[in-house]
């Protein structure tokens, strides 16, 4: 079976009778609903692939939130449009894209301005929340968000052609957060740049304190000839998220296994189910929402498999089971998952995981195995699963890159790299605040509190503030949270085990195992940036957003990365640089920006 | 000076450059070379630039000899080093080594006439440089721009992938007894009798015969270190990476004003469009030169400005996403010329640095120069405009550690 949309008479949220769209791709009419992404269109018309790789091996959606770039096609004429990001309008003429054979075919700026300004990037749990506590403080807030409406992954918003009558039946706290939402972005001091993304931050002049600028790109998910915008906030509160950390495993880039938030995001976003065989494979608790999500929707999960066995899982949360006891909203979540598991007869394995996925053109199959706890594969323990779908996950990734052109300082933790923050949220960057995913994990209602923090001090609130300290309190149990969190779901150190010579490790250049292996290996070319140019592991168009951590692990452990004092004024080389925090068309970026006058209020773009 | 294993030397600097130099030493026999670099090698400016290996941009004199010179060596090198031990046929591969032949397009009237009297001059000094009409430009570059006053093709230049190519004249070196040691930093000099003996590093003193400056935009600075300082200065550049493209260029297509930028010494931003392709399918758009110190902050309106330069040359490119912007430092002396000799202040210290935009291709024959000097053999050109004591590198006041 392939992916479905939820029949809207069927469909638990009260959508509107479907009002069709018509496309056409490749040439042939596709027929979709109002609402819908390109993405969604097309897997819900039965294409699960229609990219093909440099190899010429067929691609679709992995990530399903615009950051793996695997479904780029070309859109009216402009290439490399994200399909999993992009709204389909009807009319729109799609053609697919392959590197097979070579053919695409196809602010409120500035020292004049009394009131204090602030500008939040990502409208998430945590930006919203920011958001708020600015306005509160008495500043002024620029909230901006690549996507059209805020929520960010934990609150991803139906889109507003599906009419839905009862959105609130797929969300936790939907009320709360209905109320904050309309708050905020109704406040006359908040100005919303919906379907803004920050494409670049530029640092000061060394010497000169303050945020950086912020450089924007305003209109559909790459677009063309996007207006710019530059703005110069007081303070700058960095919110922009995480995604799914899927570790690599022979088979993984075939179409029909997706990262485990795609699923989320299609079911909760779209109203799409991706398969009816669905099998979910990684660590941490946010599998059990997917698996919910899936159910809801009407797929059919097989199993959910946790890779760490019990034992690992128990000594994590058990050591201070009064942290997760404390996160009061999670431990009700996670219970009501529980029994919805248990209702659909679904089976919930530790200590097994999902270490090949196999079949032609898209995933038949998928191998699982029993796991030592760290992670390495028992012998003989292989069994082979029919699927129609696979979900992975076994970690988190902050979006970093944003703090990192910013100069924020990095933490190094055992799951991965976060922004350091102190106990104000603060960066060490002065007027950069950090909130939510980007500083450890540790879901939607930590991200809120972190959020809440950050927005006040940036927008000039009393530091000691008497309300400040439940929020502060809040916070830190948060972060405990998140340590629990990490300790019971580690990534065990083995599964490198997993992978075979030819086992793709850069999904977008296809670079393999293999080919690492070989070049982190030879003396002269062990530094990690000459073996990215020379294996391009990392050059592709997701700019190193999948692969990266994966990279720099496997390069350290093969012996690459020599150690020494990186040259003065070059940056090191790190999984999650990108001075171009999101693509932008060389037009665009030809184009001089337009500089809001600063003497004028802003013209409010929306408040929807 | 010479022990039981021959002459020891340690090259200050594993870039291009560095590399370059050990394995020439390395194969002539008679040395027994080390490579120290506080980093990794090859990461340096070495893996922040592009991979032109150009005779175009440069008017008769000795640069142009120079990348003459550097132009035979590099086909030979490259031979040389594919039939050496296992795995080297593939660091070979890795360069990426592409004599696809570059073409300057002017836009202006004045620019076509100032192309057509350097192109005259440059023929005049051995250089292949062919007039393109609209027809034949439009058959070699159909993307390019319709608005050309005249267009130019030198069938000698020639593109590597930089650090892949300094990775493999650093395996050879390796292969042919060198000694590298990453992580090690120059701190200073030890000298008896006003002569280099060793040098401090992070890991310890290091003895030897010979000291072979190779720091690239840092030399000024390393040599300060070692009291005798050179003016070697850091002109910042930055490039722009489009997502991988269907064939679209196929030449290095520049415009007539990189003639001008790469002979002038104006602080102030300068761009000229260089675009070309690179197997992975992106096309690189560059570049800038600015003179900011080691300063990287990315500078929207420089990356503007480039984007700017390169729809000028190529208008059908405004919709390609760029995914990527990145750049270095250009090691450069005054007087544009790089320095190549032995330091007459200070026994035993020899540098190879200042190559400023066109390091990479002129490594080869840099390292050549270098080992005809220091074997006291005559070399096939003319070494005097590259040596230590001209005024350009000496003139000016000892750049601090903080001034530059
Ligand atoms: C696909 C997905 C689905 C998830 N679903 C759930 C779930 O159902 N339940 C659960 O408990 N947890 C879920 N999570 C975990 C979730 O990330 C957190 O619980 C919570 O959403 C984190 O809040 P945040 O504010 O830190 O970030 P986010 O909610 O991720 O918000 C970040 C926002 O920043 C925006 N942004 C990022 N970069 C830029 C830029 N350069 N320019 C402009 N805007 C930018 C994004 O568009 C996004 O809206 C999900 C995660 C993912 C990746
Ligand atoms: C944007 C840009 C585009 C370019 N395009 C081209 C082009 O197309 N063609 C071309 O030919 N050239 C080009 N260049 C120039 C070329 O990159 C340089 O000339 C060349 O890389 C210089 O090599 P190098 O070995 O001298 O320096 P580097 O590669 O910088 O090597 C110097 C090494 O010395 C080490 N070092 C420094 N100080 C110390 C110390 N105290 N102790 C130990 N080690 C030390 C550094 O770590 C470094 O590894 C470009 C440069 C830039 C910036
Ligand atoms: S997976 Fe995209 S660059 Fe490697």
């Amino acid at each position: 079976m392939s992916p479905r949309l939820i029949r809207a008479a069927a469909d638990a949220t009260g959508r509107r009778p479907d009002r069709p769209l018509h496309l056409t791709v490749d040439g042939e009419p596709v027929t979709g609903i109002a609402g819908q992404s390109i993405a969604g269109v097309l897997l819900a018309a039965g294409r699960t692939s229609w990219r093909t790789a440099r190899s010429g091996a067929p691609r679709g959606v992995f990530c399903g939130i615009g950051v793996c770039f695997d479904c780029v096609l070309t859109v009216n004429g402009a290439p490399d449009v994200r399909a999993c990001r992009r709204r389909a309008v009807d009319g729109d003429v799609v053609i697919t894209q392959s590197r097979a054979d070579g053919s695409t075919d196809g602010a409120a700026g500035g020292g004049r301005m009394t009131l204090r300004q602030v500008v939040v990037v990502g409208a998430g749990p945590a930006g919203l929340a920011a958001a708020a506590s600015t306005l509160a403080a008495g500043a002024a807030v620029t909230l901006l968000d690549a996507a059209e409406r805020p929520g960010g992954q934990y609150h991803r918003m139906l889109p507003e052609e599906y009419g839905a009558a009862r959105p609130g039946r797929l969300h936790h706290g939907w009320a709360a957060f209905e109320r904050l939402r309309h708050r905020v972005l109704g406040h006359p001091r908040c100005t919303w740049l919906a379907e803004t993304a920050v494409w670049a931050l530029e640092r000061p002049e060394p010497g000169c304190p303050g945020p950086p600028l912020v450089h924007t790109l305003t209109g559909p998910a790459d677009g063309t000839d996007r207006p710019r915008r530059t703005l110069a906030p007081d303070a700058l509160v960095l919110a922009p998220g995480a995604h799914d950390r899927v570790l690599p495993f022979p088979g993984w880039e075939l179409p029909g296994v997706y990262a485990a938030g795609a699923a989320q995001a299609l079911a909760k976003g779209e109203r799409l189910a991706i398969g009816d065989d669905v099998l979910l494979a990684g660590s941490g608790p946010f599998l059990l929402p997917v698996a919910a999500a899936l159910l809801e929707a009407g797929a059919g999960v097989r199993a959910v498999l946790e890779a760490n066995p019990p034992a690992t899982v128990a000594r994590g949360w058990a050591r201070r089971p009064w942290e997760l006891a404390e996160q009061p909203g999670k431990a009700a979540e996670l219970a009501e998952y529980t029994a919805l598991l248990a209702r659909h007869r679904v089976p919930y394995r530790m200590g097994r995981t999902v270490i090949e996925a196999r079949g032609k053109g898209r995933v038949e199959e998928a191998v699982t195995a029993r796991l030592r706890p760290d992670w390495s594969v028992v012998p003989g323990s292989e069994v082979t699963v029919a699927v129609d779908a696979l979900c992975v996950s076994h970690a988190f990734s902050p979006q970093l890159e944003l703090p990192m052109a910013a100069g924020c300082a990095l933490l190094r933790s055992p799951t991965g790299e976060f922004v350091a923050v102190d106990g104000d949220q603060l960066t060490s960057c002065p007027g950069v605040y950090a909130a939510g995913e980007i500083t450890g994990i540790a879901g939607a209602p930590a991200a809120r509190t972190e959020g809440a923090l950050a927005g006040w001090l940036a927008g000039g609130g009393d530091p000691a503030a008497p309300a400040l300290r439940r929020v502060r309190r809040n916070r830190d149990r948060g972060r405990a949270f998140a340590a629990r969190l990490a300790a019971a779901h580690p990534v065990g150190s083995a599964w490198p085990g997993w992978l075979r010579p030819e086992t793709v490790i850069c999904r977008c250049e296809e670079t393999d195992y293999g080919a690492l292996c070989r070049t982190a290996t030879e003396e002269a070319g062990a530094a990690p940036r000459v073996t990215k140019l020379a294996t391009r592991a990392g050059l592709g168009p997701c700019q190193a957003r999948i692969c990266g951590p994966t990279v720099a692990e496997l390069t350290a452990r093969l012996g690459g990365s020599p150690p020494g004092r990186p040259a003065d004024g070059l940056p090191v080389a790190a999984p999650h640089r990108r001075p171009l925090a999101q693509p932008i068309r060389l037009g665009e970026l030809a184009s001089t920006p337009d500089h809001p006058d600063p003497s004028e209020p802003d013209t409010k773009e929306s408040t929807a | 000076m010479r022990t039981m294993y021959g002459t020891r030397v340690v090259v200050l600097g594993a870039g291009i450059v560095g590399a370059a130099c050990a394995r020439e030493l390395a194969l002539a026999g008679g040395f027994q070379v080390t490579v120290v670099d506080r980093g990794g090698a090859a990461e340096a400016t070495t893996a922040h630039g592009e991979g032109n290996v150009l005779v175009s941009d440069k008017g008769p004199g000795p640069e142009l000899r120079l990348a003459q010179l550097s132009r035979r060596l590099w086909p030979e090198a490259l031979a040389a080093i594919a039939d050496g031990p296992a795995g080297s046929a593939r660091a070979v591969r890795a360069v990426e080594w592409d004599p696809k032949g570059g073409i300057v397009v002017a836009t202006t009237e004045a620019g076509a006439d100032g192309l057509h009297r350097f192109a005259a001059d440059q023929r005049a000094a051995g250089v292949r440089a062919e007039p393109l009409d609209a027809a034949a430009l439009a058959a070699a570059e159909p993307h390019v721009t319709r608005d050309h006053t005249a267009a130019l093709h030198y069938p000698e230049d020639a593109q590597v992938q930089p650090a892949a190519a300094a990775a493999a004249l650093l395996g050879d070196a390796l292969a042919h007894g060198t000694t590298l040691r990453t992580g090690c930093e120059v701190l200073g000099a030890r000298t008896r009798g006003g002569r280099l003996t060793a040098v401090r590093t992070t890991e310890g003193d290091l003895a030897a015969d010979l000291f072979i400056n190779a720091a690239g935009p840092w030399s000024g600075r390393l040599a300060a270190r070692l009291g005798a300082p050179v003016d070697v200065r850091p002109r910042r550049g930055d490039i722009l990476v489009t997502a991988p493209l269907p064939p679209t260029v196929f030449h290095k297509v520049y415009d007539a004003d990189y003639v001008g930028a790469v002979g002038s010494s104006a602080e102030d931003l300068q761009t000229s469009a260089v675009v070309e392709s690179t197997r992975g399918g992106s096309v690189l758009l560059g570049s800038s030169r600015r003179r900011t110190g080691f300063d990287d902050r990315l500078r929207p309106e420089v990356l503007s400005a480039i984007a700017a330069k390169a729809l000028r040359l190529f208008p059908g490119l405004a919709g390609v996403p760029v995914m990527r912007a990145y750049g270095g430092f250009r090691p450069y002396v005054p007087d544009h010329l790089p320095v190549i000799g032995a330091d007459p202040r200070l026994p035993g210290l020899w540098h190879a640095t200042g190559h400023e935009g066109a390091g990479i291709g002129l490594s080869i024959g840099t390292a050549r120069l270098l080992r005809d000097l220091v074997h006291g053999t005559e070399p096939e050109i003319d070494p005097a405009p590259f040596r230590v004591d001209r005024p350009a590198v000496l003139g000016a006041p000892a750049p601090s550690e903080e001034s530059v």
